[in-house]
């Protein structure tokens, strides 16, 4: 479990998922970008069901709102692509994030920064890394790298016959 | 990634050296008596001593030196080289590579345990080992009257660049008798025009010795190759007046003999540069990049009405398709370099299993692109393994059987179209389907009964856990491996035939594409997404006939010429959503030598395709071998041939199962 006890301020990226605020560590942020044309992936996990070209660079695109569980929504001329940097296996492995708004880089002083709670959340609390507040908000911290990471990638998208398990 | 770091160069400098001395010790060990294999090894040594030491690896240069000076006594006709010797100097050269590779690792022991064979089998001379390699002639040499000798030398322009010292030439030829030195200055330009570290002098040396002729020329031995060199004996004793006539005597047959040689020099020079990988994967990647700008504007100028435009396009397509072709050219290498590795593998293999083994090679020439050479090692050597430890019989059985008591295995690389074959032949037992069917049926990897074929039933051994060795050894066995083998292949979009006659041996063949940078594709859509399917893999296009459109699936059958072809509806696979185009496309595609349809609304064409790996995140999804991306900028995913051909077979085998 992510506990926050690093304690420093952090310089953050905020955006809207699904009406709800997040936020992401800057210095994991490459670049920010229009949405582009997104490729299916047929048969690849659900929240990384597709692939977009980033400067001549194939990168996975990831969907949070699946992972958090919660409803998808058609892109809206607000949507951006925020394209991130993810410790996978010990390597950086570029990553494009869906968001629906993207908002600001901002500073996070250290004492505005909590712990993640245990309960009272909708999503997992081992993806998030910390509590900030921020006018007058709270806004979840994301931890990028646990939310990537191996184990849970598991789900297939919700779709029968498809072909990817039955390699062997 | 290459910082300045000298001993970096130094290391990979040693490395090919002791990947040559290592190929020539194996020639040596084969025939003995070969004294430019003799000459080789000792120069080799003496390279490594020097920059060892020059570079700070003391070790290295301490060690090498006690080989060198075995080589020596072999090279002055005292001790006579022996296959024993050429396995000694092996062991000594694996400690070299230990010593400089991996300092703090290597076992001083081992070292000492070398130097002591080394000591045994040069015998007598053991004490002489120790000497320094000039000073045996001195000790040994039974010459008697002092002969007078020309020496004239003139060194490559360079020749300081690269180490050579004039003055210690000279110090050592002064060393074997009494020498009278004349610097030859005509070739010396004017001051203005001179060039501090360029070696313009040349020089006639009068020498009196009792010492051979050979003797002189050894001084010479690490130079001689680029030299200008005459050694002439002079009949009466000549006092000191030569000198000053000499230059003009020297002078003639001179500019006869230089031009030539630079002309060799420059050639020499320009023939290779050392080049770091990456930076050729970098250019790859842009010629890459490049390629696909290229076809956009193609695109463009299709639609466009203006002339001028479109041949610019034209042109451009050209020189785009002419850089590709010349860039993966560069990053081309022969496969030479990895049949050579391979001969010392087989020769310990041959003396740990008491089995005699002869290796011969063949189209060593075939070049292929060098990130695959680098990955086909590994199952090479698996492969290699599994012929001589399953493969091959021993001598007595062999020669039970009526062959001759030494085995062989053969490895051959060819191009046929875009693939390159390497296959590597033995003249072993053969593989026995027997206890591969009762090993296969016994790991529930074949249902009991089924009919197979030969190269079906053969596939099973690339399982994994699969092993029919009865005796798990050292080298083989233990059921991991042959699919690891298969996974390379595969990764490399490769695939594996195997052939086999029970008791004349086995052939397996791996298919290799030349490169794995870029492919030709066929751009084919299936509901809104479009996908690549590689050209070399695509046998015809047909239209899918009416009455098998309506067909539920299940019964994914296709006659074509006779032939019950699966095909497997795409859209089906992708969960296409858009209506289907009236007339539904098959695209047949073979691997392994089964062949399937794949069904999509559309053939766009054929594309070049730059392949861009999936990340680890879409690394679970067989269906797909990679990514390219499409003038417009949009992603296309490349369909995984292989993967989808032993689906469209699996159901097939299910049909004539029931």
């Amino acid at each position: 479990m992510a506990i926050w006890q690093g304690k420093r301020s952090l310089e953050v990226l905020t955006l809207t998922l699904q009406g709800e605020k997040f936020a992401l560590e800057a210095s994991r942020v490459q670049e920010i970008l229009d949405l582009v044309n997104v490729t299916e992936v047929p048969g690849g996990p659900a929240f990384l069901n597709g692939l977009v070209n980033v400067r001549g660079k194939v990168v996975p695109l990831a969907d949070l709102r699946l992972k958090f569980e919660m409803a998808p929504t058609p892109p809206t001329i607000d949507t951006r692509i925020v394209v991130i940097n993810v410790l996978l296996e010990g390597e950086m492995t570029t990553v494009g994030l869906l968001a629906d708004k993207v908002h600001e880089v901002t500073e996070m002083p250290a004492e505005v920064l909590e712990d993640t709670p245990k309960i009272g959340m909708r999503w997992r609390p081992e993806f998030i890394r910390c509590i900030g507040k921020h006018s007058g908000d709270f806004i979840a911290v994301l931890d990028i790298d646990r939310i990537f990471d191996e184990g849970d990638r598991g789900a297939v998208a919700g779709q029968t016959n498809v072909p990817a398990q039955d390699a062997a | 990634m290459s910082g300045g770091d000298p001993t970096d160069t130094f290391r990979q400098e040693a490395q090919e050296l002791l990947e040559q001395l290592e190929q020539i010790l194996l020639d040596l060990a084969r025939t003995p008596d070969n004294p430019e294999l003799v000459d080789s090894t000792f120069r080799a040594l003496h390279t490594i001593k020097g920059s060892g030491s020059m570079f700070g690896f003391e070790e290295v240069a301490g060690f090498t030196h006690h080989v060198e000076s075995a080589f020596d006594l072999v090279r002055k006709g005292k001790v006579a080289m022996t296959a024993a010797l050429a396995d000694i100097a092996l062991a000594g050269k694996d400690h070299i590579r230990n010593l400089i590779e991996r300092p703090e690792s290597a076992d001083a022991a081992a070292g000492q345990a070398i130097l002591a064979r080394l000591e045994a089998t040069v015998g007598g001379h053991g004490a002489a080992t120790e000497t320094k390699a000039t000073e045996i002639p001195a000790a040994a040499a039974p010459e008697a009257a002092k002969a007078h000798w020309h020496v004239h030398f003139r060194l490559p322009e360079h020749a300081l660049a690269t180490g050579t010292n004039p003055l210690l030439l000279i110090d050592e030829l002064r060393s074997l008798g009494t020498a009278t030195v004349t610097p030859l200055l005509d070739k010396v330009p004017p001051l203005e025009a001179l060039v501090a570290t360029e070696c313009t002098i040349g020089w006639d040396i009068e020498l009196q010795t009792e010492k051979p002729k050979s003797a002189i020329e050894d001084v010479f031995l690490f130079v001689m190759d680029e030299m200008d060199l005459r050694i002439e004996e002079i009949a009466a004793p000549k006092p000191a007046a030569a000198p000053a006539p000499a230059p003009v005597v020297a002078a003639p047959p001179k500019p006869a003999a230089k031009p030539a040689k630079t002309a060799a020099e420059v050639l020499k020079s320009g023939s290779s540069i050392r080049v770091p990988a990456e930076r050729l994967d970098n250019l790859m990647d842009r010629v890459g990049e490049l390629v696909i700008a290229q076809s956009r504007l193609k695109q463009i100028a299709a639609a466009s009405q203006d002339g001028e435009f479109k041949s610019i396009s034209e042109e451009i397509e050209r020189l785009a398709l002419e850089l590709r072709d010349t860039t993966m050219g560069v990053r081309m290498v022969p496969i030479a370099q990895l049949f050579g590795r391979f001969r010392r593998l087989v020769h310990d293999l041959a003396v740990e299993l008491g089995k005699e083994i002869s290796l011969t090679t063949s189209g060593e020439e075939t070049e292929l692109d060098k990130t695959v050479i680098e990955r086909l090692n590994d199952p090479l050597v698996h492969l290699i393994r599994n012929s001589i430890d399953h493969g091959l019989e021993s001598p007595e059985q062999r020669q039970a059987t009526g062959k001759s008591a030494q085995g062989h295995i053969h490895l051959s690389a060819r191009h046929t179209g875009d693939k390159v074959l390497i296959s590597i032949s033995d003249d072993g037992k053969g593989l026995d389907r027997a206890r591969i069917r009762a090993r296969a049926e016994e790991n529930g990897l074949v249902a009991p009964g089924a009919q197979m074929s030969d190269s079906e039933l053969f596939q099973v051994i690339f399982q994994p856990g699969f092993s029919t060795a009865q005796a798990v050894t050292n080298l083989s066995g233990r059921g991991v491996g042959m699919d690891v083998v298969k996974r390379t292949l595969d990764a490399l979009r490769g695939s594996i035939d195997i052939a086999s006659t029970p008791g004349t041996g086995t052939e397996i063949t791996l298919r290799l594409p030349l490169t794995l940078a870029i492919i030709d594709g066929l751009l084919v859509r299936v509901g809104q997404g479009r996908y690549v399917i590689p050209l070399s893999a695509v046998e015809e296009c047909v239209e899918l006939p009416h009455e098998e459109e309506g067909r539920a699936s299940g019964r994914n059958f296709l006659n074509i010429r006779g032939d019950l072809v699966p095909f497997l509806r795409l859209r089906e696979m992708f969960n296409a959503t858009t209506p289907p185009d009236k007339y539904q496309k098959v695209v047949v595609v073979s691997a392994n030598d089964m062949r399937v349809g794949l069904v999509v609304d559309q053939v766009i064409g054929d594309h070049q395709t730059v392949i861009k790996s999936l990340s680890k995140l879409h690394k679970g999804v067989g269906t797909f071998s990679g990514a390219t991306i499409l003038g417009d900028g949009t992603v296309a995913l490349i369909l995984e041939i292989t993967h989808l051909v032993a689906r469209g077979q699996r159901e097939r085998t299910m049909k004539l199962a029931s």
